[in-house]
């Protein structure tokens, strides 16, 4: 969440709250959104490393708000970060571990373990589906998050499926 | 393997729109043989919405061939609303699939020299249907679609995700008992993918009974249930649901880290 506060400060100065809409107005209803409290957080480490500056506006019939505004320290650091390639997804690792070594464990099944796995991706992917038909058709950003999910699950099943026919 | 399956009665029980009983199939290729669907049980009741998934080979064409009576079974027992099939003649079997069974293809198989509407109200006419009925159903359908304007194009005049519409509403003119879909969606792209997934949801709704083939998940995870076969046996038989246990699901899935 840290960088993509830079990146929204990198827009325009902000408030806290301010940014907390700047992101659910990006990302959808999908994107398990940060509660005020995390985003607060986030920016006091920011301004402590230099990297913002708030500036304290008061109002007349309620408490100050802090105004963030981003450094030079603080664009330096986000064209470090869009200019990093970014890391590429993982296999399931703990879901692997246990394939691997469940045999002869007496504890789980090999089959049992690929056909819980399988089950509970669909269910996932069903809920996807569904967020996606509730989601705002016009929101792109949105509609691309929960597509790209859906790609690294049926990537996950697919493999799942070659775990399965090698295995057996 | 354990084969979970309902089926321990000797007839099927009055929910099941389609009872399959120790079902097999070899295929013979010069003479190798193929053991495309290996002891199938399987029971889908009325109103249910089944999908089958698994590798390419596994026996899902060959499976959903058997149910609706394109391929016959070397053995096992195949009851479609009650009564039994499997053993029936070719012409029982047309005029079953006519009136009871709808299918759908990756591909269309509209025939090319025939209006959009004549090739879904011929259908009905075969089926003894009137006229005037034949073409008030086709243009209920149509309209539900969203091809009412499609009517007089040929096949060769529509785009993919059109020619699909045109082919469901053929397989479902005729109001079947069963809807069977072989990857319906495989030669789409996904946003066509998507709108045919919610015309067939929408279908389901109101009580259509659907068996679909497919290897896409997205595509399986519209289902209530989804099978999963494997070198021509069921491997896994689940409902799909709201994902349970520990994680946090499709929060989970969604979290960018930054
Ligand atoms: N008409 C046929 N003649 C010979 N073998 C066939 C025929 N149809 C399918 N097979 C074989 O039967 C197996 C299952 O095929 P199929 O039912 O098409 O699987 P799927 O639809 O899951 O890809 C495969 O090994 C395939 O090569
Ligand atoms: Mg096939």
């Amino acid at each position: 969440m840290r960088l993509a506060l830079l990146a929204l400060l990198a827009k325009e100065p902000a408030h806290g709250y301010e940014l907390k809409q700047a992101l659910e107005q990006t990302f959808g209803a999908a994107y398990p959104q940060p509660n005020i409290g995390q985003i607060y957080v986030t920016l006091g480490r920011l301004e402590q490393n230099g990297l913002i500056q708030g500036q304290d506006v008061s109002q007349s019939s309620r408490p100050n708000k802090r105004v963030y505004e981003i450094t030079e320290a603080g664009r330096a650091a986000l064209a470090g970060w869009f200019d990093e390639p970014t890391e590429g997804p993982r296999v399931r690792d703990d879901f692997f571990t246990k394939l691997a070594l469940a045999p002869g464990t007496g504890a789980a099944d090999r089959v049992a373990l690929i056909n819980k796995q399988r089950r509970h991706y669909l269910n996932i992917m069903r809920g996807l589906s569904r967020l996606a038909a509730a989601e705002d058709r016009d929101n792109r950003i949105a509609h691309l998050l929960i597509e790209g999910a859906m790609l690294h699950l049926q990537a996950d099943l697919d493999w799942l499926e070659r775990c399965q026919e090698e295995l057996e | 393997m354990s084969r979970p399956g309902p089926s321990v009665a000797a007839v099927p029980p009055p929910d099941a729109m389609l009872w399959v009983k120790d079902l097999v199939k070899v295929h013979r290729a010069q003479g190798v043989p193929s053991h495309a669907v290996r002891h199938v049980d399987l029971q889908v009741d009325r109103g249910e919405f089944v999908a089958v998934m698994g590798p390419s080979g596994a026996g899902k064409s060959t499976l959903l061939h058997l149910l609706g009576g394109l391929d016959r079974p070397d053995s096992g027992e195949i009851w479609l609303d009650g009564r039994r099939v499997d053993g029936l003649p070719e012409s029982r079997w047309a005029v079953l699939r006519r009136r009871s069974v709808g299918f759908v293809f990756q591909f269309s198989n509209l025939v090319a020299n025939m209006t959009a509407a004549d090739n879904v109200e011929l259908p009905a006419l075969l089926a003894g249907i009137p006229p005037r009925q034949a073409r008030a159903r086709r243009e209920e359908l149509f309209a539900e679609l969203g091809i009412e304007d499609k009517a007089g194009s040929t096949p060769a005049g529509l785009a993919g995700g059109e020619q699909q519409r045109v082919a469901l509403a053929r397989a479902l003119v005729n109001e079947p008992g069963l809807l069977l879909a072989d990857e319906p969606t495989g030669s789409l792209d996904s946003r066509n993918t998507r709108d045919v997934l919610r015309l067939l949801s929408r279908f389901h709704e109101r009580g259509q009974t659907i068996v679909l083939v497919t290897h896409d998940a997205r595509v399986a995870s519209t289902a209530d249930r989804v099978i999963s076969l494997f070198d021509g046996e069921i491997a896994d038989d689940t409902a799909v649901g709201p994902p349970s246990g520990t994680s946090n699901g499709v929060a989970d899935v969604l979290r960018l880290e930054s």
